[in-house]
């Protein structure tokens, strides 16, 4: 058996980089240090069933084809489609990213990830009102108020409170014992569990008690007696405690993205941050879910100026979620033909969007079978990112790491796939003109 | 493949040619006594050639520079460009993409430019950025003057160790040179503070400014670096600053110069000097200090400035000044974003509207053409706008325009900006005009002469690489000072622009990529056995307070398509 040191994680935006896999016979058979999920992802658990030859859809049925035919066939769905749409991205690397928006320019396509349905609102604040952020290592090393809002860490980015929280840090050498934690969440979980305040509001409020947070910190008082079920004392004690933070850091998640106000509540939140900084130090950061959707925002701006939903329908990118999104695109009926890379949309969009998925042709680049696999009409499967291939990824904060190969599986990265899906897409565009 | 340039003006400083009509002939990249007669030839008749330009000081790439683009849609917006056969889609005014960055570069003549702030634990990210960026030639300045590192080091006074882990320290992030930017200054701003002045020592670290740039001084010169320390001064932007500056200046004075790779004197290279050469104590009774930094610099041997022009438009401002760009926001009202990264540095993006009929941005654009004009020796200053923070790198032309032209600056003062321009400052009583030479001298020989690249950039003697400017603007025939408007458009779109001996623009379009641009690098070894100790200690801390492993740091050589290594002290 042979151990391989230093992996990096490829399933959450927390990018763990200490993973030790045990390797057999060209498998990964065991880790060390990572969570239970990332464990999971690293060994194939039951009941993935993964692909490793193309296929196409034929009389309804998924068979076995050989690469060029699937790639023929991707690359003329992208070229003849009036209106196509490359949505996902979010669990490859960058290289594969980049290659993605030079094939989108060419396809003339609309390319999305999966931000569009996810810290989508947090990028629309940010455009706002600003993003005052920091790496991981300054709230190791100096947080002393943490927020947790809207958020289940425990769950859903498993090791995040191990490192940021529990771990002990330069300035904080004892770790948990030097922080104060606090969750906001309308649950109870088991994140908040392990708080020293849980701010239980109610649901959809998010924007209420942020507000209200925001008016006694610039010096009003409250004239109810409880906004969003919070009581007003409790407010004023949490007020109290983050401006008086030698360093605080909130981070928040789909539960204040995603509920009423959208990214209203972000903006409030960051403006929160903002005004917190008159009297401590404050940032934020915004838990991101997959482990390289952060990555795709940083290429896809590198390359065309924006983040997501980038329209080249004209050849100059154009920008403007709400019609260029991927599901403003599927539930309008607009797009005709649409790539699915890294991603299952076929298992996360509402079903309007997955109606028009259903009668539009899709090509899926995914190494397992998913739900949009079932929908799809040709399926590439990949080598996995930080398994199987190498490439980087960006941490939920923006630290870029590499992904290290630790197995061979044979199969063709995605920036490879792509590569070949861009060279056709020119010939047929070429013999078109 | 080989070229001849026929016919044309030449204008190269470092060889001492000043406006002679002679022929330029180019051999595999590089540029050559003779070709054969085969050779391409290009007619250059009545028209400029000069070096390729060379950004000393830029932000094109890295984690700031895209927070710049994402934050700022609407900056994206109004300028966008479309596919175009060999052409990238892309968009950006202030800070555009990266593919329009090489381009809006090569088109305006410049083939060389310096990322001038990389976090080291964001290295890859510049990196990656270099990757997409085509054409230009460039490489990335390392922050080390907040370095938990070098101030624990210069804390106990190890130069040896400061060196040794210098010396790492670049080799892993692939970096250029030694930047300070607010020395003590960005790590009080982890804790939501700052320093004033060079005196005023970080929180629990417990070393001044003074004490950073003294340090790190010396150790550059330790390991023969081919650039001098690059220095972002204390106190950028306030009114009274020109203090600091000048003790800061003062402080490597004396320091012997010793560079392994090139020829330059000076062992201080101070960076958008003129955000830092203001006098009064507030905004209302701020006046422009400009004469006194320039009669500093006049009378100093030991320092290269950089200028930091404002150009008037709507920017994006973007630094490792974490707490100065808190105190624009707080000033401006505008968005503001904000990375604090661990052990290191930190930074800022700030949206700033430089309009020419507000007081104080008419007043800094007076303030930096002083400097331009009060400092003697164009071999001792350089032309930047610290793009995109005083002004796009796309308005190099104009600020060109306005250095040769007095009465292009006089309709400036009287038609078009605020009177504060000539309250507040002496612009207006300023005739100077710069000459070709000497704009060739600030946008070529100078930058790549300090930068330790003057071997092979800058110039257009044997053995420079052939990347090479054609303007169509005929000396002989047309007068810079009159025809300003000329002058500018002729520079803003080159006739023709070699990279590495190929033609990469003609009449103002890029119409090859060419190869990729080098990524300059220095790789120094200061001491072998002291080195492994070192990083054997910042391993250790690593572990401990790091968020990434040790063995994940570096960054590989996957991500330099065109590694070019340039040597200090190899023991």
């Amino acid at each position: 058996m042979e151990l391989v040191k230093n992996v990096v994680c490829p399933f959450c935006g927390t990018l763990c980089d200490d993973i030790i896999c045990k390797v057999e016979d060209n498998e990964i058979v065991g880790t060390k240090n990572a969570c239970r999920i990332g464990h999971s992802k690293f060994v194939h658990a039951e009941g993935a069933e993964r692909y490793r030859k193309p296929l196409m859809r034929k009389s309804g049925e998924l068979v076995e084809v050989s690469m060029d035919e699937a790639i023929d066939k991707a690359a003329t769905i992208l070229a003849e489609s009036k209106r196509p749409l490359m949505y996902g991205w979010s669990c490859t690397e960058c290289d594969a990213q980049a290659v993605g928006v030079e094939l989108a320019e060419e396809a003339r396509a609309v390319i999305d990830n999966t931000a569009s349905v996810c810290h989508g609102p947090s990028v629309l604040a940010l455009q706002d009102v600003g993003y005052p952020i920091c790496t991981f290592g300054e709230v190791k090393n100096r947080a002393d108020v943490v927020v947790y809002w809207g958020c289940n860490p425990m769950h859903a980015h498993p090791r995040h409170l191990s490192r940021n929280v529990f771990g002990r840090g330069f300035f904080r050498d004892r770790g948990r014992p030097d922080r104060t934690l606090i969750v906001v969440d309308p649950r109870k979980s088991d994140s908040s569990k392990l708080a020293d305040i849980h701010l239980q509001l109610d649901f959809n409020k998010d924007y209420e008690l942020l507000d209200a947070m925001r008016a006694v910190l610039l010096g009003h008082e409250i004239l109810y007696d409880e906004v969003a079920g919070i009581p007003r004392e409790k407010i004023y004690e949490v007020v109290d405690a983050l401006k008086n933070a030698q360093f605080g850091i909130l981070f928040f998640g789909m539960g204040i993205t995603h509920s009423r106000g959208k990214h209203r509540n972000i903006d409030t939140a960051i403006m929160l941050v903002e005004d917190l900084n008159d009297s401590a130090k404050f940032t934020l950061i915004p838990m991101r879910g997959h482990y390289n959707v952060t990555g795709f925002n940083q290429v896809c701006t590198w390359e065309s100026g924006y983040p997501y939903c980038v329209d080249f329908s004209t050849g100059t990118p154009r920008y403007n979620p709400g019609e260029t999104g991927s599901n403003d695109l599927l539930q309008n009926k607009e797009t005709d033909g649409m790539m699915v890379i890294a991603s299952d949309p076929g298992a996360h969009f509402p079903q309007k969007a997955l109606e028009r998925m259903a009668e539009i042709p899709v090509i899926a680049i995914e190494p397992h079978r998913t739900p949009t696999t079932e929908m799809a009409d040709v399926v590439i499967p990949p080598a996995i990112v930080g398994m199987e291939t190498d490439g980087t990824a960006y941490r939920m904060e923006g630290v870029p790491i590499r992904m290290r190969k630790v197995v061979d599986s044979g199969l063709l990265p995605d920036r490879e796939i792509l590569k070949r899906i861009l060279k056709k897409v020119k010939e047929i565009k070429a013999a078109s003109k | 493949m080989e070229h001849i340039i026929k016919n044309g003006i030449v204008y190269d400083p470092l060889n001492e040619v000043n406006g002679e009509q002679m022929d330029i002939c180019i051999k595999d990249g590089k540029i050559v006594d003779s070709v054969s007669e085969d050779a391409n030839v290009t007619d250059a008749s009545g028209q400029i050639i000069m070096p390729g330009g060379v950004d000393p000081h830029t932000h094109i790439a890295g984690a700031k520079v895209n927070v710049g683009r994402m934050i700022r849609p609407e900056d994206s917006k109004k300028d966008a460009e479309s596919l175009a056969g060999i052409k990238r889609a892309g968009s950006g005014f202030s800070v555009p993409s990266t593919f329009m960055t090489g381009y809006r570069y090569a088109k305006m003549g410049y083939t060389t430019a310096m990322e001038a702030a990389m976090p080291p634990l964001l290295a890859r990210h510049t990196h990656e950025e270099f990757v997409d960026t085509p054409i230009i030639d460039h490489a990335a300045y390392p922050l080390f003057g907040n370095n938990w590192f070098v101030m624990d080091y210069l804390k106990e006074g190890d130069l040896d160790k400061c060196a040794a882990y210098v010396s790492w320290l670049l080799k892993s992030t692939k970096g250029y040179t030694i930047k300070i930017v607010n020395p003590a200054g960005t790590e009080a701003w982890a804790w939501g503070g700052n320093v004033h002045g060079i005196n005023d020592p970080a929180p629990y670290f417990d070393v001044t400014g003074a004490d950073i740039i003294k340090g790190l001084a010396e150790v550059n010169e330790m390991l023969g670096l081919p650039h001098p320390i690059h220095l972002h001064c204390n106190d950028l932007g306030h009114p009274g600053n020109y203090e600091t500056t000048l003790a800061s200046f003062d402080i490597p004075k004396g320091i012997k110069v010793n560079p392994k790779h090139g020829s330059r004197e000076a062992v201080l290279y101070a960076t958008h000097v003129q955000f830092h050469s203001y006098g009064g104590t507030n905004w209302r009774d701020f006046v422009s200090e400009a004469p006194k930094i320039a009669d500093y610099v006049n009378k100093n041997d030991h320092i290269v400035i950089d200028v930091g022009q404002v150009t008037l438009d709507e920017t994006t401002t973007m630094t490792a000044d974490g707490p100065m760009e808190y105190d624009l926001h707080t000033l401006n009202g505008l968005k503001w974003a904000n990375c604090d990264v661990e052990l290191e540095t930190g930074s800022g993006v700030v949206p700033f509207l430089y309009s020419p009929r507000a007081p104080v941005p008419s007043a800094q654009w007076g303030v930096g053409l002083e400097l331009f004009l009060l400092v003697n020796d164009p071999g001792k200053i350089c032309l930047t706008t610290d793009s995109p923070n005083a002004g796009p790198f796309t308005r190099y032309p104009r600020v060109m325009a306005w250095l040769m032209s007095n009465r292009y600056r006089t309709d400036m003062i009287e038609n078009k900006i605020h009177k504060w321009a000539q309250r507040k400052t002496s612009i207006a009583t300023l005739d100077r005009e710069y000459s070709l030479y000497e704009i060739a001298q600030i946008s070529r020989s100078t930058p790549a002469k300090v930068l330790g690249l003057s071997d092979t950039k800058g110039h257009l003697g044997v053995g420079a690489d052939a990347d090479i400017s054609i303007f169509n603007f005929n000396p002989e025939t047309q007068d810079p000072s009159a025809d300003y408007m000329a002058v500018e458009e002729a520079l803003s779109n080159a006739s023709y622009v070699f990279k590495d001996g190929e033609i990469v623009v003609k009449d103002g379009a890029v119409v090859n990529i060419g190869i990729h641009g080098r990524t300059y690098w220095v790789n120094s070894l200061y001491d072998a056995e002291l080195e492994k100790q070192v990083e054997a200690e910042v391993e250790k801390v690593f572990k401990q307070y790091y968020s990434v492993n040790f063995a994940n740091y570096p960054v590989q050589d996957e991500y330099l398509p065109r590694s070019n290594p340039v040597n200090g002290v190899m023991e």
